[in-house]
């Protein structure tokens, strides 16, 4: 495997995902069968049988990877749920050279270097290319989120008020996003979403746990499979706390007590996330998961993410203690603004 | 008074029951619970109990680093987990160590909410869970979130230097051997200052002794910073709190304004 920098990278995440390439994207997908819409059948393969633990839980273990070209909601041009083939590879092709373009002298101002020239661009990496998806999100059946509530609409303008009065990003590091600050990145949730590079995950089974090793920050989800009750209410963490159980073959993840400092597309402290991830072949996990926040959308609402074999070993990604990120931005801002106020009282004294 | 005569012998036989020894008596070897592949099993969340952390060799109770933190702040006495002693520092090895005591409130890597490295991670004051299969034991380590993947199989050399090292673990026994390298050199092994080159070389040994304890050893070399390797041994004891479970403690929000505040705009409100 190629092997990934030591260092924190939370700066270039954030450029990426105002990159924000055009994402659609694939799939022959064999997942369960999304809002009343048949998923294409296996293609001519005999039938899976999930292997097991040598305790006999379902054998989810192994490296993978959710690094995907599909975003969470439908793009309004689009008004189906997959692509062909076709469509698909076009899709592609048209988001790799998108991701490629930063690597072309001059065509991004003052980027020095960039992802991929260390191969952490999407596709130059594994990334899912089974799901035809036009959208993550299977219900409601339209792609998109359901409407805010009332209450969801003011937290979202009360959040964007807060923005405004901390001041510029650059002001302070409390003021930057949760990635760029190695807190917390979109890989680890819940839900786990794909992180733009590194979305590597490592499944290990212990007796009465599922570890999900999530790549970015080390982040490790420790589910343990059994009836304990949740955290009392006042108890809250990045990750919430998050209990297991099997369903058939289908690990079912039930995640709440989240601390509301990382919202997930605005979403309250009081979501409930439920994630369901089982083997759909060799090479091939379903993920799906639904959002259960009635303080912020009229509805739940539940999305399908899979995830394909990756290779390993997954390496240390000590964020934080290599954020030089951080670091630089704030001392290029302190400088600018001392470069200007000298320019300024330079003026003033002619 | 006479109650007070009873007490050490209770305690006494409650050690003995801890330990898995009967005085006097001659006894098989502790057999360890099984995993479900018939290695020995060692899932579970578990934590060391001693005062390693402030100083890794014996140490006397001293004054914190922080006056206004009081006895808080203040170093706690512990026996120590070095076998022999003094550590053998190397000369330039041990003016250095001399120079991190005295700068240890702005320097331990822990004080930034660094990862902890190895062996410090193992006995921080906080637990940690063994997460046990066939190819791969976890340690997750509620400090920092840090991790350790320990290699049962396709052991290969550590390819890149990191804080919690790269390790390859096999079965002795009962016993888990785990060879870890390819550090960086910027962790230290406590608040004292003792520390470690990029040379450093971990060969731990973890057996369990009871259902509730391993018995932990660890072989330190590292020619650049000793003259001759030395170890470290400690129990370490199962959390039987009901519900025990790993907490976050994701510090790196604490210490933001600690790392970064120099560099925040002037006027802008620091956070609480």
């Amino acid at each position: 495997m190629r092997h990934r920098s030591l260092a924190s990278f939370g700066v270039l995440l954030v450029a990426i995902a105002v990159i924000a390439v055009a994402t659609h994207r694939v799939a022959g997908q064999t997942a369960a069968p999304a809002s009343g819409k048949p998923a294409p059948a296996a293609q001519g393969t005999k039938k899976w049988t999930a292997p097991r633990t040598p305790d006999g839980q379902p054998d989810l273990q192994g490296y993978w990877t959710n690094s995907t070209y599909v975003p969470l909601e439908r793009p309004d041009k689009v008004t189906k749920a997959f692509y062909t083939e076709q469509e698909f590879a076009a899709v592609v092709k048209d988001a790799a050279a998108r991701e490629a373009e930063q690597t072309e002298p001059g065509t991004v101002a003052d980027v020095h270097y960039d992802f991929t020239q260390f191969g952490l661009d999407r596709s130059q990496s594994a990334f899912v290319k089974s799901d035809l998806r036009t959208s993550m999100i299977v219900d409601p059946p339209n792609g998109k989120m359901p409407p805010l509530t009332t209450e969801g609409q003011k937290r979202a303008a009360d959040r964007a008020a807060e923005r405004r009065r901390a001041g510029a990003t650059t002001d302070a590091v409390q003021n930057m996003p949760v990635g760029t600050r190695c807190l917390i990145m979109a890989g680890s949730g819940p839900p786990m979403m794909n992180a733009g590079y590194n979305s590597n995950y490592q499944i290990v089974q212990g007796a009465g746990y599922v570890m999900i090793l999530v790549e970015m920050i080390h982040d490790a989800r420790i589910i343990p499979i059994d009836n304990r009750a949740s955290l009392p209410d006042n108890m809250r963490q990045w990750m919430g706390d998050s209990r297991g159980h099997w369903e058939g073959d289908t690990l079912v993840i039930e995640t709440t007590n989240l601390n509301g400092k990382n919202p997930f597309r605005g979403s309250s402290e009081k979501m409930k996330v439920t994630e369901r991830i089982s083997r759909l072949d060799a090479n091939t996990l379903s993920y799906r998961f639904t959002i259960d926040d009635p303080a912020t959308w009229s509805a739940p609402w539940t999305a399908e993410a899979p995830m394909t074999k990756s290779v390993g070993p997954i390496f240390e990604h000590a964020c934080h203690e290599g954020n030089y990120g951080v670091r630089n931005t704030l001392a290029g801002a302190r400088r600018e603004e001392k470069e200007a106020a000298e320019a300024a009282a330079k003026k003033t004294s002619n | 008074m006479r109650t007070g005569f009873r007490a050490p012998l209770l305690a006494a036989a409650t050690l003995a029951v801890v330990f898995g020894v009967m005085p006097g008596a001659a006894q098989a070897p502790y057999r360890a619970a099984r995993a479900a592949d018939g290695k020995a099993n060692l899932n579970g969340i578990w934590q060391a109990l001693n005062e390693a952390e402030w100083d890794i060799e014996g140490h006397s109770a001293a004054p914190g680093r922080v006056q206004a933190l009081g006895a808080e702040d203040a170093v706690v006495p512990g026996l120590g987990i070095v076998e022999g002693g003094p550590l053998p520092y190397l000369p330039a090895a041990a003016a250095k160590k001399k120079a991190n005591f005295e700068k240890r409130l702005t320097s331990d890597p822990e004080i930034k909410c660094y990862l902890p490295g190895v062996p410090r991670a193992m006995y921080l004051p906080q637990p940690f869970q063994i997460i046990q299969s066939q190819k791969h034991i976890m340690m997750a380590f509620q400090y920092g979130g840090a991790i350790r993947t320990i290699y049962m199989d396709e052991h290969t050399d550590a390819p890149a230097d990191s804080w919690m090292g790269w390790s390859n673990g096999h079965w002795e026994g009962d016993t888990l051997v785990i060879d870890t390298t390819g550090f960086n050199d910027l962790s230290w092994f406590d608040r004292a200052g003792n520390f470690h080159s990029d040379a450093l070389h971990v060969v731990e040994r973890i057996t369990p002794a009871s259902a509730d304890l391993l018995n932990y050893e660890a072989t330190i070399d590292d020619k650049k910073v000793f003259s001759r390797p030395w170890k470290i041994s400690m129990p370490i004891y199962r959390r039987k709190d009901k519900g025990a479970r790993l907490l976050e403690f994701r510090c790196v929000e604490f210490v933001e304004d600690l790392v970064y505040g120099a560099l925040r705009k002037p006027g802008t409100r620091a956070q609480q």
